[in-house]
């Protein structure tokens, strides 16, 4: 099949990624969202390793999925710290340096 | 392992030598009772810094220009040991050790700046209790895995290495920027805006890589040079990879229109670690950019040229504009961190002319820049910093000595003569105009003007106004506090009546590998 296909879907997945980050307001909901677009890297990268035919991209698909792991655990513990002095997780709430 | 591999131990020294303190600090935490912690945490973190900067200073001085890995000679860039890698190596390591020793501050606020557990709900009873102990120790370590991640991002020779070491400096530093022990809601927040716009910025990142590589066939930022000329893919993969990529490496220089998180972070974070993000994370990124923008994608400058000018314009006069409006001291040199975030992306669009002055502008603006966020966690009312301007009126009255001090480091960062500001800004822009930049240079002539009257006018508010009966103390800071203000204020001097031994330094140390 076209590898056409896989970027254009690529495309679309960091697409709604970007704009979901940039419209939803719940954290968690945000960083879904931005795992949604680094997934849309990886399939990218992926496609490519195929198209150019070397194994690079699928390796490095690896390495980002190994970061992202990493970003979770801190992302979701900033994220809990939050939510238990607040009970909130929106980040509308998250307000106190507007001044 | 494969015998073919040929690693350059030597070469990869300092970096090892940061990732191993970084793990021996875990250990500490685990191994040493409590009481002596602190000692041993500040020590270990200290020695390996320094060490890191001795090995560093050697290999300089080596005048080596080779990549730590290779296959049967043939040299693989995921780690590039040349002139700028080393010397911004060095810079980020002595800017650490001072970053470190403002960390480890336990005079002026009792127990430090940082809070004992972070767990603890904030503003509950168990939170004010804990406001007495002393903060957690844990902060050493994670400075040192930032730290380690920077030394790695310069010298990162290929686009997957960078994004690691991006990550690797990145994540740590969302955690040290939750970590404060007064106002833990406002440090909470700023840690979350700061997580989630840069996990943003990071998908950027590897979508940029992800479009590189499509259009390169190889991620090795030479190889990716190569491409620029002979690639038979679309060009437009190289359109949306450069944009990508610039996006993620802008938002960590704090680029406008990419600047949003800088105020409230800066203002959220524990001022040491406003400090160490100020000066080292400025130094990374800036090594990334240069790096990236000299050896990857010099051969498509034609491409980028002109985006990349709009935006170093709108950052240094976005910048100073809204720093002429601050009333917050933390604020205010937020602002003019990114207005000299637009002063150094010039240097970046200037290219080769201008690498070896860039590298000084930021070793010299890293002094200046740690040394007045020391002076700001001293200033205090009560438990709290007294970061708003107007309780700084009449500082010169009441504490004649730390008034002079701020003074020079105002002035430094306003750029006047005779400190280090002004000869930073000034190589850098007689670079910029070698390079025929005249417009970029008019605009931060321009820039620097206007951001030179809010630094003024907190030293007229200084020495001219009458200070206010309950004016907030100045607290005696410990050696370590103590130290931090003069190491800065003596290299914002030095590097402003002599700056020739350290430009001699950069203009030697300025050739990339593989241009």
């Amino acid at each position: 099949m076209s590898p056409e296909y896989y970027l254009i879907l690529a495309a679309m997945l960091f697409c709604i990624g970007a704009v979901g980050v940039l419209v939803r307001r719940n954290s968690i909901v945000v960083f879904m969202c931005v795992e949604l677009m680094l997934n849309a890297g990886n399939l990218t990268l992926v496609t490519f390793a195929r198209t150019t035919g070397t194994i690079d991209g699928q390796v490095m698909a690896f390495f980002v999925m190994a970061v992202a792991a990493a970003e979770v655990v801190i992302g979701l513990a900033i994220i809990m710290a939050i939510y238990r002095s607040r009970r909130s997780a929106s980040v509308d709430d998250a307000n106190l340096l507007k001044a | 392992m494969n015998e073919a591999l040929q690693i350059d131990w030597g070469g990869l020294a300092p970096l090892i030598i940061v990732f191993a303190a970084a793990f021996g600090g875990l250990l500490v935490e685990a191994a040493v009772p409590k009481a002596v912690r602190l000692y041993v945490q500040v020590g270990l973190a200290v020695a390996a810094l320094a060490a890191a900067f001795v090995t560093v200073t050697v290999l300089l001085l080596g005048d080596k220009q080779t990549t730590a890995f290779s296959i049967e000679g043939t040299a693989i860039g995921s780690v590039v040991l040349d002139g700028p890698g080393l010397f911004l190596q060095a810079t980020i390591a002595i800017l650490a050790i001072v970053a470190v020793l403002l960390l480890a501050e336990r005079r002026t606020t009792r127990g430090g700046d940082f809070v004992a557990e972070a767990a603890v709900v904030a503003d509950s009873a168990a939170d004010i209790q804990q406001r007495r102990s002393d903060g957690a120790t844990e902060i050493f370590p994670l400075t040192l895995f930032a730290v380690g991640g920077m030394m790695m991002f310069v010298t990162a020779g290929d686009l997957l290495t960078m994004f690691v070491a991006l990550e690797m400096l990145s994540l740590p530093l969302y955690l040290l920027c939750g970590l404060a022990k007064r106002r833990r809601l406002i440090s909470q927040e700023a840690a979350l805006k700061y997580f989630l716009l840069g996990a943003f910025a990071s998908a950027f990142y590897v979508y940029g890589m992800a479009m590189l590589y499509g259009f390169a066939g190889t991620v090795d930022l030479a190889g990716i040079n190569q491409a620029g000329i002979s690639s038979g893919q679309p060009r437009l993969f190289l359109y949306i990879g450069v944009a990508m990529l610039a996006v993620a490496l802008l938002f960590k220089a704090g680029a406008v229109p990419f600047h949003m998180w800088t105020p409230d972070v800066y203002t959220g974070a524990p001022t040491p670690v406003t400090a160490l993000m100020a000066a080292c994370v400025k130094v990374a990124a800036f090594g990334g950019l240069l790096r990236v923008f000299n050896v990857g994608l010099a051969s498509s400058a034609w491409d980028w040229h002109l985006i990349l000018t709009v935006i170093a314009v709108a950052t240094m006069l976005g910048g100073a504009i809204f720093a002429v409006t601050q009333r917050n001291i933390k604020r205010l040199l937020a602002y003019s961190s990114i207005a000299n975030a637009g002063y150094l992306l010039v240097g970046v669009i200037a290219l080769g002319e201008a690498v070896g002055q860039t590298m000084f502008y930021l070793a010299a603006y890293g002094f200046t820049v740690i040394a007045a966020f020391a002076v700001v966690s001293l200033v205090r009312d009560g438990d709290e910093e007294a970061t708003h301007l107007s309780r700084w009126a009449g500082l010169g009255k009441n504490s004649p000595g730390t008034a002079v001090v701020v003074t020079i480091l105002m002035l430094a960062l306003a750029g006047l003569p005779f400190t280090s500001g002004f000869a930073a800004k000034f190589s850098l822009f007689a670079a910029a105009l070698q390079a025929d930049e005249l417009g970029l240079v008019i605009v931060g002539v321009v820039s620097s003007a206007i951001l030179a009257f809010p630094y003024l006018r907190v030293v007229v508010l200084l020495w001219l106004n009458e200070p206010a009966p309950d004016a907030p103390t100045v607290n005696l800071p410990s050696p370590m506090a103590g130290t931090v203000v003069a190491a800065g204020v003596v290299a914002t001097l030095f590097l402003g009546l002599f700056p020739g031994y350290l430009l001699d330094i950069v203009d030697q140390a300025s050739i990339f590998l593989n241009t």
